[in-house]
């Protein structure tokens, strides 16, 4: 055996055969399931809302809160972390995982201080959503302009 | 005291340093596994007290080496030197625990593997007489580890079922010059073994070459065969890595009875699926042996074993520049006499 890095075929063939597939089925029909779940609660709310004469954008900036509150609620309990194992994507694409990206941050880094600790860790996982989000947005919205002009 | 190179990494001791005392704290999840009954203390949440999990993490490492003191009948001014390490930046748990003990001190860092290079290097220092009695520890923290390797504790990820679960556990043990009924025979230092394995989730893949490698030249080295040996014992590898270092073993002529060749990672959850693949850690071969398997050499259950814990040797910088993984191992001989 050499010390150096090399690609060795016979010992990838082993890892491959004893490592167990990610169960990609199971994953995706729980995440719809979850996804589909948590969505249609929120639909459920925003209606209800709706039936009870608030505004429709006021509605729907009420479901996102409830969302966000309701994770990082879970999350400060410990809960969400075991819910994400099982739930997947599910939980991840909606708002949900985007507020437990930050609570979670937040409350991990909260033993280096308020301003070191929580203000600056805060945006660690999220933060990439933010500079992408933003700049791919950028990067069309420039893009629709131009082709508009022409 | 007396020490003879035998090949190119190994030491055997001749007289033999004794382990006169040893101790392993666990957490909760760890003590319902089935090595609990060689904890000497268990911890029922991960603060234990504390104002955070590094300091928790440090008070761990701390009982384990109080306790081990107390089962030697010593205190730490009868210690010439602590070898300890962690898997902390800059081994700040292990630094922390030697300005408590006030014992001169060497840091290790040898991953999860840090609990034999200790072990293999008192031996060394007591044989060679540079010291009259070292106390050797490591220990690790799954909620310190997770969020320096991986994610925040409470980040809700999906985490594949080859992953391992780093243990909250820590483990020390006095070697000494004095005769004790368990001695350290012989020790390999192990070499960088890497077979480019760039997912971090599979560690165990990342080591189980290591591992087979200095298993296989310390018997090599030792002249001896697998048979003479009650258990051959790997420190992490998980379910997945044992299988795999099993194989790379039987491929080079390792002819041994697999369900004695059990590694520590595999045994302190029992299989649990809640933790993945097995458990990992510093803490996870140091706990398993100055607790359970001390435990059954004391008792008289087993003569001789072969320990060989396993480090994956990444950093989360490393890990992200998309590096492989290199893994090591170092293995000490134990006997019952």
């Amino acid at each position: 055996m050499n010390g150096k890095p090399q690609t060795d075929a016979h010992y990838d063939q082993l890892v491959q055969r004893y490592t167990p597939p990610r169960p990609i089925a199971k994953n995706c029909a729980l995440a719809f399931l979850s996804g589909g779940l948590l969505t249609a609660a929120a639909e459920a709310l925003r209606r209800w809302l709706l039936a009870r004469d608030m505004a429709e954008d006021a509605a729907g900036g009420v479901v996102v809160f409830a969302v966000i509150a309701l994770t990082s609620l879970l999350t400060g309990l410990g809960v969400y972390d075991r819910l994400g194992q099982v739930c997947g994507a599910g939980l991840a694409v909606p708002i949900s995982g985007f507020a437990n990206s930050m609570t979670s941050a937040a409350l991990e880094f909260k033993s280096e201080g308020l301003v070191l600790g929580t203000g600056c860790n805060a945006f660690r996982l999220a933060g990439a959503v933010i500079v992408f989000g933003i700049g791919s947005a950028g990067l069309l919205a420039t893009l629709a302009l131009m082709l508009n002009l022409v | 005291m007396g020490v003879t190179q035998a090949g190119r990494q190994s030491w055997l001791f001749e007289p033999r340093p004794g382990l006169i005392g040893m101790a392993a704290v666990a957490g909760k999840s760890e003590a319902g596994g089935p090595l609990a009954s060689g904890y000497d203390k268990v911890y029922e949440d991960f603060r234990i007290g504390q104002k955070s999990f590094e300091k928790a993490e440090q008070q761990m490492l701390q009982d384990a080496c109080t306790l081990a003191l107390q089962n030697a009948e010593l205190t730490a001014a009868d210690i010439d030197l602590f070898l300890a390490g962690d898997l902390l930046n800059q081994i700040t748990v292990s630094n922390f625990t030697a300005r408590n003990l006030g014992i001169p001190h060497l840091g290790l860092f040898a991953a999860c593997s840090t609990s034999t290079q200790g072990l293999a290097l008192a031996g060394l220092l007591v044989a060679s007489g540079a010291a009259r009695r070292v106390l050797a520890a490591s220990g690790s923290h799954t909620c310190t580890a997770e969020r320096q390797f991986r994610y925040p504790n409470e980040y809700g990820c999906q985490k594949p079922p080859h992953t391992t679960s780093t243990v909250m556990a820590a483990g020390a043990g006095v070697v000494a010059a004095e005769p004790a009924p368990i001695q350290l025979a012989a020790a390999t230092v192990g070499r960088v073994v890497d077979k480019n394995i760039t997912d971090p989730f599979n560690m165990g893949a990342a080591m189980a070459a290591a591992a087979a490698d200095t298993i296989l030249t310390h018997l090599h080295d030792t002249g001896r065969s697998p048979q003479e040996y009650d258990f051959i014992i790997t420190g992490d590898l998980g379910q997945v890595g044992r299988e795999i270092a099993w194989e790379v073993l039987q491929q080079q002529g390792f002819v041994y009875d697999k369900t004695r060749f059990v590694d520590c990672g595999c045994l302190i959850y029992g299989g649990d699926k809640r933790f993945f693949s097995g458990g990992s850690g510093c803490g996870c071969a140091a706990s398993s042996f100055y607790g359970y398997f001390c435990r059954r050499l004391r008792e008289g259950k087993m003569r001789r074993i072969l320990l060989a814990a396993t480090g994956a040797l990444l950093s989360p910088t490393s890990q992200q520049q998309k590096e492989s993984i290199p893994g090591i191992s170092h293995a000490v001989t134990v006997e019952r006499v």
